[in-house]
């Protein structure tokens, strides 16, 4: 038996353009963290977290105070923030520390990002010919599974629909006007079969978290809320991800299903358990693909679940409350912790206009990224 | 590897491992299965297609380079082979809007990144 990690304290900022730098954005999310928990930082033991392209973030105790806290950065592509997670529930389960910093947090330029094919280990035929594009990746995959498990384009306008619905609904999210299914399916085909609005912006903002020793939770004052498993994988062969010259044979394996069943099997809960999740959705197509990944329904199901409203905050499997990266941007190394977040106040009641009705007791994030990595928790109160 | 890998004349020249029987291309001297020694193999050029997507914009230049003519719009997919293995390529087809899932494809590999066309009743027949 582990023993319990708790998050005690939680806080993001807004995402987005932002004037302020990564690293401002940072110590502003670790202050009001530290705030939501009612701990001074003095008291923390440990620190871990990192920023894909904004800084490292061991330097932030140039603001936060000079306490000589044992601070490691992170540095793991999208799951960043789930890797700084991860690392302090091994502090305190180890004995390490009792109470624990994970801060996720990054700023990129517009525009999409910008890799170059000797960083990938392919040769520069696949950059001048036009190949070193990410949206392609994800308009391949989704057309495949498409094609075998009968999901719609309309499908994939409706999860975008929602990201934006459930963004106006988030104080702190980027993207918070409503956009129609009709005008997502106008918006201008990007890789087919996705188009414009159904895709995320990288962005800037940050996220924190304070966890505690089941000790520590019991002499503060605030609703705490226990991680149960937070899990880490990378791909096996035969996955299918972006800037492959080429791809094994047969039905291909997926990361993202491998890290959450092991965060599921860690919690003793299964996803028929989840009342309210938080999954990867770079676009569209990844959110209906993750749903099935991540074990939630089977594959297919969800044209149907989708059309009956079952991952709306009111619906029975809601899924990205807070608008996701659709509706969010993707700050890289925020993004995990922002699920984590979402999570934490849906479970303590306190998501406001986006609150899933009938009072959530667990919950699932699930981050994926390149080039073949995925973090998932699983949270309950 | 004794064979430049991308020499037209070749085919598709690939590799293959010895212990788990996986191919890969381009060629790789390690399996990325169990990273054994790999071994060179010449590919069957046909296959079909397995997905595929529309570049709809120019990419960042650099690192692209669009041709003479100037961009337009182009598919590419994955192409799968005979052995097993599904390889990238710019699809060389003339109606953007004909393109399935299935589609006979034979793969070339040139001086850039491998290019698919249409299988023609001749190659089929070979």
């Amino acid at each position: 038996m582990t023993a319990d990690v708790l998050i005690c304290g939680a806080a993001r900022t807004a995402f987005g353009r932002s004037e302020a730098s990564g690293r401002q954005l940072a110590v502003s999310a670790v202050k009001s963290a530290l705030r939501d928990a009612g701990i001074e930082w003095p008291r923390v033991r440990a620190a871990f977290g990192g920023s894909d392209s904004a800084g490292l973030a061991d330097t932030l105790v140039a603001e936060l105070g000079l306490t000589g806290v044992p601070f490691v950065n992170v540095k793991n592509g999208c799951a960043t923030g789930g890797s700084a997670l991860i690392s302090g529930v091994n502090a305190i389960r180890s004995g390490m520390a009792d109470v624990v910093l994970a801060v996720g947090f990054d700023k990129h330029p517009r525009g999409a990002f910008d890799p170059r094919p000797e960083d990938w280990g392919l040769g520069t035929e696949y950059g001048s010919d036009g190949l070193m594009v990410t949206t392609q990746f994800f308009g391949m995959k989704i057309r495949r599974y498409m094609h075998d498990h009968g999901i719609t384009p309309h499908t994939l306008a409706r999860v975008a629909e929602k990201a934006y619905r459930n963004g106006e609904l988030t104080p702190e999210a980027w993207r918070r006007k409503p956009v129609s299914a009709a005008e997502i399916l106008d918006s201008g085909m990007v890789s087919d079969p996705l188009t414009r609005y159904m895709f995320c912006s990288p962005g800037a903002g940050a996220a924190a978290l304070v966890l505690c020793s089941p000790e520590v939770a019991r002499t503060l004052e605030g609703p705490s809320v226990a991680l149960r498993a937070a899990a880490l994988r990378t791909r096996q062969f035969g996955s299918f991800e972006v800037f492959s010259p080429w791809v094994a044979g047969g039905e291909p394996t997926s990361v993202s299903r491998a890290a959450s069943a092991a965060a599921f099997e860690e919690a003793g809960i299964g996803p028929g358990d989840i009342d309210v999740c938080q999954l990867q959705d770079t676009e569209s197509g990844a959110e209906v693909m993750h749903m099935a990944e991540c074990g939630l329904c089977e594959d297919g199901e969800q044209e149907r679940l989708i059309a009956e409203g079952a991952t709306e905050i009111g619906g029975v499997l809601p899924v990205n409350t807070d608008g996701g990266c659709i509706a969010n941007g993707e700050p890289i190394g925020a993004s995990g912790l922002r699920q984590v977040y979402e999570v934490v106040q849906q479970l303590r009641g306190r998501a406001g206009d986006r609150q899933v009705p009938g009072e959530p007791r667990t919950g699932f994030t699930h981050v994926y990224g390149a080039p073949g990595v995925s973090a998932c928790t699983v949270l309950s109160r | 590897m004794t064979t430049h890998p991308r020499s037209p004349a070749a085919g598709l020249q690939g590799a293959r491992c010895r212990g788990c029987s996986v191919a890969v291309y381009p060629a790789d001297a390690a399996c990325p299965r169990c990273g054994g020694p790999a071994e060179p193999a010449l590919l069957r050029s046909a296959g079909t297609l397995w997905t595929w997507t529309v570049q709809r914009y120019a990419p960042k230049s650099p690192p692209y380079q669009p041709p003479p003519g100037g961009f337009e719009p182009f598919a590419v997919g994955y192409v799968e082979l005979d052995e097993g293995v599904r390889v990238a390529a710019v699809l060389e087809v003339d109606d953007l809007d004909a393109i399935r899932i299935g589609m006979p494809l034979t793969v070339r590999a040139g001086d850039g990144v491998p290019r698919a066309r249409p299988t023609t009743a001749a190659e089929e027949s070979s």
